[in-house]
């Protein structure tokens, strides 16, 4: 029998990839100018599926995610073209009521800052079963009962004690479980989640994650992890796209990449990581620093920061050259840096 | 390396287009001189630089601007509407309206600025004080502020005023001018010291402050150096908006006669004279009422000017 | 390795902060117990990494050590003398022997001030260390010694990247030719392709002038590439003390180990067999500590003497370091770096 893609008539109907990302570009207007902090992203997620964004400051990988949730703040910012289809539909094209609709839902999303994204004057259980009330019009005791077993869930002690209280009676890593719970109460299929554990101290971020990857087995969500942690990455990451100057200029299944890096950059990130057995001696540093993203250096974004670099590399623009069927890096040359001969 | 003048430059360089804006040449800098710099440049300023200039000219030079005698009366014109003899008309005591609001200027723009800088000099020493030193200094000092908000303006105005000098008593021009400056001041101080308390505690928990004091600087050099500079733009801009409320302020004082009084001619007297003739003779009140909102106005983009260039993030 | 001359040492050093009630009559309802008998020496040209998390007190330690903050009781020596005595000249001298470096490089440069008064501004503080025709060209020499080019003298803080701007914190600290600088989580700030740059600076500038460091870090990898010893520090008191590899390769107190190896390791080999110590909630208030061990709350060892005696921070049969457990074993857990 054909298979033939019926469009978004509900759960389970599509084959595709769950999300997909294609060729996005998003440009802020400043008073300096045009700044493309988004050019060109290409990724995908599957149910299940564990994809870690990597990137520093300016990357581009947040904007990435909150044009993903259509909470970018247009203007100043701008979607320039591209598509970011969920479950095979394009929701840059639908109108804003039914991207509402997929907020919450379908996509949605844990923020660094907990302590700013919840409001301050209310309890955190009338925050927790708002989400029932506006999406699925429960009554208040119902959705109250929801609020207690979700904070339950996200393994809050004494949930239904607390559920009265406000945001500041909670510390730094109750409040983000509050927040995953909030995210997860619709039961979303996409979970974003944009540096959730950067806030946090490290036995708290440990719990946080383990959390993360539970919740994300019980109900087969998709998570994108958006982050600059190495190590966070090689805990939880299925695939990894590595992102910089706002394109992505590598991406690869977890293992892979931390095995034999196929961009300068990653690599260079990877061995700019202490090590115990080269203790005393310097640590290997990326010369230079983050490009600015008003004026991105010509060609390769990277080139002037990279030991591999060619004249080619100040005038082309490195597409993503597929290495496998599940890698590609957009640089030129690829090979040299896989082979490791510098 | 293909290029090492590329790679010393992305070391060292490359922090974006704000670069450029501070000319790179190697002699020594001062706040003062970038803010000049910057000043120079920018449209507002000028607008309201060449409107400050033109008012001054007028409280200085008022004859510049007009031949006629302000105090010189006609009751047979009385209430005059604009003519090309008088371009603002006359007034109740058939005086020369245009007149009167060039005379007037001086009076209103003395008291004015030299009312808000005596509220500037105190309340900025108190809030100073008061937020450096905290502790037993910042509460007694806050609580006389607070002693001083508490007093009803008007109230306190006419206690102190009817004291000094009461409706009746005609003192002489610099006194009573003097009274009144020292009055809207001393009313007004506790405002301006919580705004001066507040920035410079928020300027205070910076941590170049901290460095500044682990270096073994003293008092004075984290006061003038790190805090003032880093908290003189609320105040600045609150101190135009003062300028031009204390001119209304004295229109207020001198309408419930207590204030500035004849002989003394000012846009506050002018306005409070006329209160009552706005529907037969509107122009008496209104040329006055327009001159000072001008004043006010330019003082207040002035400000914002300054305030502007004295920020380095916006340059 | 003998001994070294020891440049600072800190002997019970208490600092709590009071919590007060009332507007005008203030009356005191208890303390923040932040820094609650801390000792430890530092010897000429090492470094001491201080690792804990938020609220362990590790910053307050750094004011105090600064003279930023008078402590509540116990003193700071530096070479032989008490800081937190010291007051006007005297302290104003002591303080080029002690410099810092702060961890936000937006907030601890003053943004109206150009780079050349920033790096300028120690020499105008002590006049007498260089007469005034001399300091700009030390303050060029400086911004070259930390890698910035000496020509930026004239710009402004917001003028420069986030590592830049760390490395003009760092020649403002070098400045007075300090002997001690207390670095406050110095590259956290930072992106991941900074941080080693940062790093690399601060390592060759302790070669070339002979710096001790104290290195607070939160940053486990961090702070042992840097570090000859290991203070690992829990609400307000050392728990572990020792060199680097004992500290990471035979942690003896179940706070470091379950600190260890929460730590994610950047590399995903093997992941699915690795073992966690998970601790279970939050740090307790430092305002109101747990009697005996303050770790117990969250420890797996607990037992009851652990409510009732504080353990000391000692040597204990079978290990080789101080630690502050009535349980002390060496254990190897997994490594922050395999």
């Amino acid at each position: 029998m054909v298979e033939v893609l019926s469009g978004p008539t509900g759960r389970g109907s599509y084959s595709g990839a769950l999300l997909e990302v294609e060729n996005l570009q998003v440009e802020f207007h400043t008073r300096q100018g045009v700044a493309k902090a988004v050019n060109g992203v290409t990724y995908s997620v599957n149910p299940g599926e564990t994809l870690a964004v990597l990137g520093e400051s300016g990357s581009g990988k947040s904007v990435t995610a909150q044009t993903i949730m259509g909470i970018l703040d247009m203007p100043p910012g701008r979607v320039a073209g591209g598509a970011i289809r969920f479950r095979g539909v394009d929701i840059l094209k639908l109108p804003e009521e039914q991207r509402r609709r997929i907020r919450g839902e379908g996509i949605s999303m844990v923020f660094q800052d907990a302590l700013s994204a919840l409001n301050p004057v209310f309890p955190v259980g009338w925050q927790i079963a708002e989400m029932f009330r506006i999406h699925r019009g429960s009554s208040r005791s119902d959705a109250k009962k929801k609020a207690v077993e979700l904070m339950d869930r996200v393994r809050i002690p004494g949930a239904r004690d607390r559920v009265n209280d406000f945001p500041h009676q909670f510390s730094g890593g109750m409040r983000q479980r509050i927040m995953i719970a909030m995210a997860i109460a619709l039961d979303p299929e996409i979970l974003i989640a944009d540096e959730p554990t950067t806030a946090l101290d490290v036995t708290v971020q440990a719990q946080i994650m383990g959390l993360l990857a539970d919740l994300q087995r019980d109900s087969n969500m998709g998570l994108i992890l958006i982050t600059h942690d190495l190590g966070v990455v090689a805990d939880v990451a299925d695939k990894i796209a590595v992102m910089y100057g706002g394109r992505i200029v590598e991406t690869a299944p977890v293992h892979d990449l931390y095995r034999n890096p196929a961009h300068p950059y990653t690599k260079g990130l990877l061995e700019s990581i202490p090590r115990v057995d080269l203790k005393g001696q310097e640590l290997y540093a990326i010369k230079g620093m983050p490009p600015n993203l008003l004026e991105m250096p010509s060609g390769c974004a990277f080139h002037p920061r990279c030991p591999y670099r060619r004249e080619d590399c100040a005038t082309a623009v490195p597409p993503l050259y597929p290495i496998s069927g599940t890698r590609g890096s957009a640089c030129h040359y690829w090979r040299e840096v896989v082979d490791g001969s510098r | 390396m293909s290029d090492p003048s590329v790679t010393q430059d992305l070391i060292h360089g490359g922090e974006g287009p704000a670069a450029s804006v501070v000319s790179s040449s190697n002699r020594p800098r001062s706040l003062w001189q970038d803010t000049w710099d910057i000043l120079r440049h920018r449209k507002i300023f000028w607008i309201s630089f060449i409107m400050l200039i033109l008012f001054l000219l007028m409280a200085a030079f008022p004859s510049l601007f007009t031949h006629k005698n302000p105090d010189y009366a006609t009751l047979a014109k009385s209430m005059d509407p604009p003519s090309g003899e008088a371009w603002f008309g006359y007034d109740l005591q058939g005086r020369d309206v245009f007149a009167r609001t060039i005379y007037g200027a001086r009076t209103s723009i003395i008291v004015g600025v030299l009312a808000t800088l005596v509220t500037v000099i105190l309340g900025g020493v108190a809030g100073v004080l008061a937020a450096y030193y905290a502790r037993w200094v910042d509460s007694i000092l806050s609580r006389i502020g607070e002693i001083f908000l508490g007093v009803p303006y008007v109230l306190g105005a006419i206690i102190i005023l009817g004291t000094v000098a009461p409706a009746q008593s005609s003192p002489d021009r610099v006194t009573i001018m003097a009274v009144v400056i020292i009055v809207l001041a001393v009313l007004g101080w506790p405002i301006l010291m919580r705004i001066a308390r507040s920035s410079v505690i928020q300027a205070k928990h910076q941590d170049y402050v901290q460095a500044a004091r682990a270096l073994g600087a003293g008092p004075f050099r984290i006061i003038f150096k790190h805090l003032l500079p880093n908290s003189l733009a609320p105040i600045l801009v609150y101190s135009t908006i003062t300028i031009g409320s204390y001119i209304g302020a004295e229109a207020t004082l001198s309408l419930l006669g207590i204030g500035l009084r004849e002989p003394v001619i000012s846009w506050g007297i002018a306005i409070a004279d006329h209160t009552s003739y706005i529907r037969t003779g509107a122009h008496a009140m209104l040329f006055p009422a327009a001159f000072l909102s001008l004043c006010v106005l330019t003082f207040v983009m002035l400000g914002e000017a300054v305030r502007d260039a004295l920020d380095p993030k916006l340059r | 390795m003998a001994p070294a001359e020891s440049i600072l040492e800190v002997r019970d050093l208490v600092k709590h902060f009071p919590l007060t009630q009332g507007i005008v009559f203030k009356r005191q309802i208890g303390a923040i117990k932040a820094v609650d008998g801390v000792s430890f020496d530092l010897r000429r040209g090492e470094t001491l990494g201080v690792v804990g998390e938020s609220g362990c007190g590790k910053s307050t330690l750094a004011k105090v050590m600064m003279a930023l903050e008078r402590p509540t009781s116990g003193s700071v020596k530096v070479n032989g003398r008490d800081i937190t005595k010291a007051k006007g000249a005297e302290l104003k001298h002591m303080r080029r022997n002690i410099q810092m470096v702060m961890q936000d490089p937006y907030t601890s440069l003053n943004p109206r001030m150009t780079v050349g008064d920033i790096v300028g501004e120690p020499f105008e503080i002590h006049s007498e260390v260089l007469p005034k025709g001399g300091r700009r060209k030390r303050v060029q020499e400086l911004l070259d010694v930390v890698g910035l080019n000496p020509d930026h003298i004239n710009r402004y803080p917001h003028q420069f990247s986030g590592g830049q701007r760390q490395r003009i914190g760092i020649a403002r600290g070098l400045a007075l030719q300090p002997e001690v600088i207390i670095c406050d989580e110095p590259v956290s700030a930072l992106d991941v392709s900074i941080q080693a740059q940062v790093m690399n600076l601060l390592d060759r500038l302790q070669k070339e002038f002979n710096l001790a460091y104290i290195f607070i870090a939160h940053d486990l990898s961090v702070v042992r590439h840097i570090s000859d010893r290991v203070a690992v520090m829990y609400l307000g008191k050392i728990v572990e003390l020792g060199g680097d590899s004992q500290i990471y390769d035979r942690p003896s107190h179940p706070y470091t180990q379950a600190l260890l190896s929460a730590v994610p390791v950047p590399n995903p080999e093997g992941r699915e067999a690795r073992e966690r110590i998970i601790l279970q909630g939050d740090p307790p208030s430092p305002a109101n500590p747990p009697s005996g061990c303050r770790f117990r709350t969250r420890c797996w060892k607990a037992q009851d003497i652990c409510a009732k005696e504080e353990p000391l921070l000692q040597i204990r049969p079978g290990t080789d370091h101080l630690s502050a457990c009535h349980f002390a074993e060496a254990l190897d857990v997994v490594h922050v770096q395999s």
